[in-house]
C-alpha cells in the first residue's frame, strides 16, 4: 500500500494527485543515495584527520565538504534545473556567489591587513610559525 | 397505427430541441465545474510553490548570515590570546557522533516527507518524532561540549578564537533548537488537523529548513573541527 502510494507520488502522471506529487514528491531512492553518499563523504575526511595522514589534508577536507554540500542540495533539497525550480536555482547560485565574495574577500583583506601591520604581523607570524 | 407513429415522431421532434438544450446546459455546467476544479488545483499548487520559494529565499539570506560568521571565524581562528587552540579543545569522535545524529535526522526527515506524500499521517508524525529525538541528541551533545569548555576556562570571553567559535556554532545550535520547536508544532498540527494543504506546505518548509541546517553543519565540522585539528 505504502509502496504503491510512494510510486504514485514519485512518478505518477495520475491526474491532479500525480501532478501534485511530482512537484515536490521525491522518491525514497533519492534519499537513500544521498544518505549513503553523505555518510561516505563524512567518514573519509574524519578518517583522514583522525588518522593524521598529513599531506594535503586541508585541500581534501575542503573538497569533501563541497562534494557533500552538492550531494545534500541535489538529493535532500531536490534542487534541479527544471522550469519549476528556476527561481530557487537562481537564488541559490546568487547566494553561492555572495558567500564566495564574503569568505574569500574577508580572508584576503584581513590577511593583507595583518601583513602590513608590523607589530601585529610579527606576533601573528611568530604564532603561526610555532603551530 | 400510422397516427400513432406520426405522434411519436412529432413528440420526438418536439422533445429533441429541449433535450439538446438541456444536454448543452449540462455540458456547459460540467465544463465550468471542471475549470473551477482545475483552477483550484492550480491555485493551491501556485500558493504552495510560492510559499516554498519565499521560504527558500529566507534560507538563502540565512546562508549569508552564516557566511559572515564563517568568515569571522576563518579570520580569527588563530587568535587564541595565549589560550587553548582548536586542536587542544576539539574532540573529534564526539563531533563525528554529533554529525551522525544530524545526518540520520536529515534522512528520517526525508522519510517523513515521503510518508506525507503517501498520505500516511501516522508515519509522518512517527518519522518527525524520530527526527526530533535525533536532533535533540545533537543539541544535547553540543550543550554538553559548550558546558565542558566553559568549565575548563575556555569560554567565549577568553579569546577572539573562542568568541567566534561560540558565535558560529551556537548560532547553528540555536537554529537547530528552533527547528525542534517547529517540529513539535507540526507534529501537534498534523495530529489535530491531519495532512491538510496548509500543513503540507508547512511540512515542506520544515524539511527544507532541516536539510539546510545539515548543510550548514557540513561547513561547521569541516572548517571548524576538521581544519582546527588538522592544523
Amino acid at each position: 500500500m505504502n509502496v504503491a502510494n510512494e510510486a504514485l507520488a514519485g512518478h505518477g502522471p495520475h491526474g491532479a494527485h500525480g501532478a501534485h506529487g511530482s512537484g515536490h514528491g521525491p522518491s525514497q531512492k533519492q534519499y537513500i543515495i544521498g544518505f549513503v553518499l553523505a555518510i561516505l563523504l563524512t567518514a573519509v575526511p574524519f578518517a583522514l584527520v583522525m588518522g593524521h595522514s598529513g599531506i594535503g589534508t586541508g585541500v581534501l577536507i575542503a573538497a569533501f565538504a563541497v562534494a557533500q554540500i552538492v550531494v545534500h542540495v541535489v538529493y535532500f533539497l531536490h534542487v534541479n534545473s527544471s522550469q519549476e525550480q528556476r527561481w530557487n536555482l537562481t537564488a541559490l547560485l546568487y547566494t553561492v556567489l555572495m558567500v564566495g565574495i564574503i569568505m574569500i574577500g574577508s580572508l584576503w583583506i584581513m590577511h593583507h591587513l595583518y601583513s602590513t601591520m608590523t607589530p601585529g604581523a610579527m606576533h601573528h607570524m611568530v604564532w603561526s610559525a610555532k603551530h | 397505427m400510422s397516427n400513432e407513429t406520426l405522434l411519436m415522431q412529432n413528440g420526438a421532434a418536439a422533445l429533441k430541441p429541449g433535450y439538446a438544450d438541456h444536454a448543452a446546459d449540462a455540458l456547459r455546467g460540467l465544463r465550468q465545474a471542471g475549470d473551477a476544479v482545475d483552477f483550484q488545483v492550480e491555485h493551491h499548487h501556485d500558493v504552495a510553490s510560492t510559499i516554498q520559494l519565499g521560504f527558500w529565499i529566507y534560507l538563502m539570506s540565512d546562508c549569508l548570515l552564516f557566511s559572515g560568521l564563517f568568515a569571522t571565524y576563518a579570520v580569527l581562528h588563530g587568535h587564541t590570546a595565549g589560550g587553548p587552540s582548536g586542536a587542544q579543545l576539539f574532540d573529534l569522535p564526539s563531533v563525528l557522533t554529533e554529525t551522525m545524529f544530524l545526518l540520520f535526522s536529515s534522512f528520517t526527515c526525508g522519510l517523513a516527507t515521503l510518508a506525507m506524500n503517501a498520505n500516511n499521517r501516522n508515519a509522518t508524525v512517527g518519522w518527525l518524532g524520530v527526527t526530533f529525538l535525533l536532533g535533540a541528541g545533537f543539541v544535547t551533545m553540543e550543550v554538553r561540549e559548550f558546558a565542558h569548555m566553559v568549565a575548563i576556562g575556555a569560554g567565549p570571553s577568553h579569546s577572539a578564537f573562542l568568541s567566534s567559535f561560540f558565535t558560529l556554532v551556537a548560532t547553528h545550535g540555536l537554529h537547530v533548537t528552533c527547528g525542534l520547536i517547529f517540529m513539535i508544532v507540526m507534529m501537534v498540527a498534523v495530529l489535530r488537523k491531519g495532512l491538510t494543504e496548509t500543513n503540507r506546505a508547512r511540512l515542506n518548509c520544515l524539511s527544507l529548513f532541516w536539510h539546510f541546517l545539515d548543510i550548514i553543519w557540513v561547513g561547521v565540522f569541516s572548517l571548524v573541527y576538521l581544519f582546527g585539528v588538522a592544523h
